[in-house]
């Protein structure tokens, strides 16, 4: 019997969401206007990783396919407890769709070896597409469950997890499999000093495309291996929103007459 | 041989269509009207062969139907064989499915196994004006629209639910049932053990939601809300920490990591505006919201904003909603 599981876990560096402001004219995002931080999603798939790890003993290998920046994230995974880091950055792998960043990190994967777990959040909060983790379980050969908000039992062959897709249902999957994850499934750990001390001193692996190329023909990665183009983008508008303000009991009197004639038609 | 239809999948939930199947097909309809494209839909399941007419009444015009009771449960293995089968068959130009959860975890397996482009989550299609599809889908948490193209065959999308028009159903309609067979697929990797639990209440379905956030000082004051919910014929929606501090289940969550919700009114109280909320909002119908912060980011989003403690406000309206009501 092998002793412990391998367990990767793939993580994005995000803007953070709550800071982060765009051009209206030009659909931009000004990047320099918010900081980055690991996708707050993934920071759960990274936590469930430490914790089978320390149930059942094995290593936890974060990858993440970004600007040379992310090293930031990676690093912040290592002191949460992740065992290796690498970051695939290239420009070559710049401006993927999901389908090109899918094939990167497969081929990463690939690059890795044998593995048992593979983890990631269940979306990003720039991208919000959801795809990535499914993709990569398609194209490795592996089952996957989405949107895991429980795991109830992992041994060395199986595991055993609730995915919520409205009414939740218990699924049992061989490993090796991939999970996406809920933010209900745990509460990621912060390091310590001490661990954020040791992983500044600690190494992230960086990977170009060409440590791919044994394993994934190096023009379906990034912008030309992608299949979808973003043409345009917009800012929503709030324009049409009246915008009416209100106070006081005069506000009580509109808002039930507003309710009971424009919305409920009495 | 050129490309000659829009496949749609028709998602079951036991045995019943999952509305926003009809919502794809009217779509289709409409797309395929100006493509001169014919529509397909597939249906799989078990017990679920009878089911295939609505999708006609609804617009399509052949219909695929696997009914096998190894398709019964989600097994996303199993169904995903099929539809990548049955795509390289008969080479959908277009190829939608709803952005159910179950849709989207489906969705990209299908994609990547036929090696093409797929856009998650759009709330529009259209064409453009060198007859190309353009998806239209948010990102960013919902803070930008991206509009997209496919470059490969199939273009393949998934389409959030109550964003495209119900068609008319036509049971005069006439369409072709095809009836295939299921070719076991080794889908042992997967197993569905069975459901848990159910969705106690359907926050995407209701015309009126009246939801709280950290204007509300303790888990009883959701009585308040609920009493307004009654009174509307609505339900109970609340933003993120208040799920996280473990006063409601995450059905009620609204919001980019909890649902998206279009009803025709949403009263937001004691909602600050994150936009992590208002991804999960904002195309509502009329949106009215009660904050005592005046600067609050909502009252961007608001047709009409009301500065005041909800706790004075909310009872207020209650009263004066069940004197009119009873006039």
């Amino acid at each position: 019997m092998r002793l412990g599981l391998r367990i990767i876990v793939l993580i994005k560096q995000v803007p953070d969401i709550e800071k982060v402001r765009f051009d209206v004219e030009t659909g931009r995002i000004d990047r320099s206007s918010a900081p980055a931080e690991t996708n707050p999603f993934d920071l759960h798939a990274l936590e469930a990783g430490l914790q089978i790890k320390e149930k059942l003993g094995g290593s936890v290998t974060v990858i993440s396919m970004s600007p040379r920046q992310a090293e930031s994230s990676l690093k912040d995974a290592l002191a949460r407890g992740a065992d290796r880091a690498i970051l695939l950055t290239d420009t070559r792998l710049a401006g993927a769709d999901t389908i090109a960043t899918a094939k990167a990190l497969a081929a990463a994967i690939r690059k890795l070896g044998e593995f048992d777990l593979i983890l990631c959040g269940e979306k990003t909060v720039d991208g919000d597409t959801g795809q990535v983790g499914p993709e990569v379980a398609e194209l490795l050969g592996i089952p996957h469950a989405a949107y895991v908000c429980e795991i109830r039992e992992i041994t060395h062959e199986w595991i055993k997890v609730v995915s919520d897709m409205g009414d939740k249902y218990l699924y049992e999957l061989k490993l090796p499999a991939l999970l996406t994850v809920t933010r209900e499934l745990n509460s990621p750990r912060l390091p310590t000093l001490k661990d954020l001390l040791r992983a500044k001193r600690s190494q992230v692996e960086v990977w170009t495309a060409d440590d791919l190329s044994e394993y994934v023909p190096l023009d379906q990665l990034g912008f030309q291996g992608s299949k979808t183009r973003v043409v345009k983008v917009v800012i929503p508008s709030t324009e049409h929103r009246r915008g009416i303000m209100l106070r006081g009991d005069e506000a009580v009197e509109k808002i039930g007459m507003i309710i009971l004639s424009e919305v409920l038609g009495k | 041989m050129s490309r000659r239809g829009i496949l749609v999948y028709a998602e079951t939930i036991g045995s019943e269509i999952h509305p926003v199947t009809f919502e794809l097909i009217g779509k289709a309809r409409e797309l395929a009207e100006k493509l001169d494209l014919e529509v397909w839909s597939t249906i799989l399941g078990y017990g679920i062969a009878d089911k295939a007419a609505e999708l006609i009444y609804h617009g399509a015009d052949k219909v695929y139907v696997y009914d096998d009771e190894r398709l019964r449960d989600l097994n996303v293995i199993a169904h995903k064989s099929v539809l990548v089968e049955l795509a390289k068959e008969i080479e959908p130009e277009i190829f939608l499915l709803g952005a159910t959860p179950w849709g989207r975890s489906l969705a990209p397996r299908i994609a990547a196994a036929l090696d093409t482009g797929l856009t998650a989550d759009c709330i529009d299609l259209q064409i453009d004006k060198d007859g190309e599809l353009l998806q239209i889908r948010p990102a960013f948490t919902g803070n930008i629209l991206a509009h997209i193209k496919t470059s490969s065959r199939p273009i393949m999308a998934t389409i959030r639910y109550r964003v495209m028009k119900m068609p008319q159903r036509d049971p005069s309609r006439k369409g072709e049932i095809i009836i295939r067979k299921f070719n076991d697929v080794d889908c042992d990797g997967i197993k569905c053990l069975g459901k848990v639990s159910e969705r106690r209440i359907n926050l995407a379905d209701a015309e009126v939601v009246v939801a709280g956030g950290r204007g509300l000082k303790k888990k009883e004051d959701l009585v308040l809300l609920e009493e307004l919910a009654n009174l509307l014929g609505g339900v109970v929606g609340v933003s993120r920490p208040l799920v996280e501090e473990g006063w409601i289940s995450k059905d009620h969550q609204v919001g980019f990591s909890g649902n998206v919700v279009k009803p025709k009114l949403y009263i937001a109280c004691g909602i600050s505006g994150s936009p992590q909320h208002l991804a999960g909002m904002r195309d509502s119908g009329m949106i009215i919201a009660v904050n005592s912060d005046p600067s609050a980011p909502i009252f961007r989003h608001a047709d009409y904003g009301v500065v005041a403690d909800l706790y004075e406000f909310i009872p207020k309206l209650i009263l004066l909603l069940k004197n009119r009501k009873e006039m």
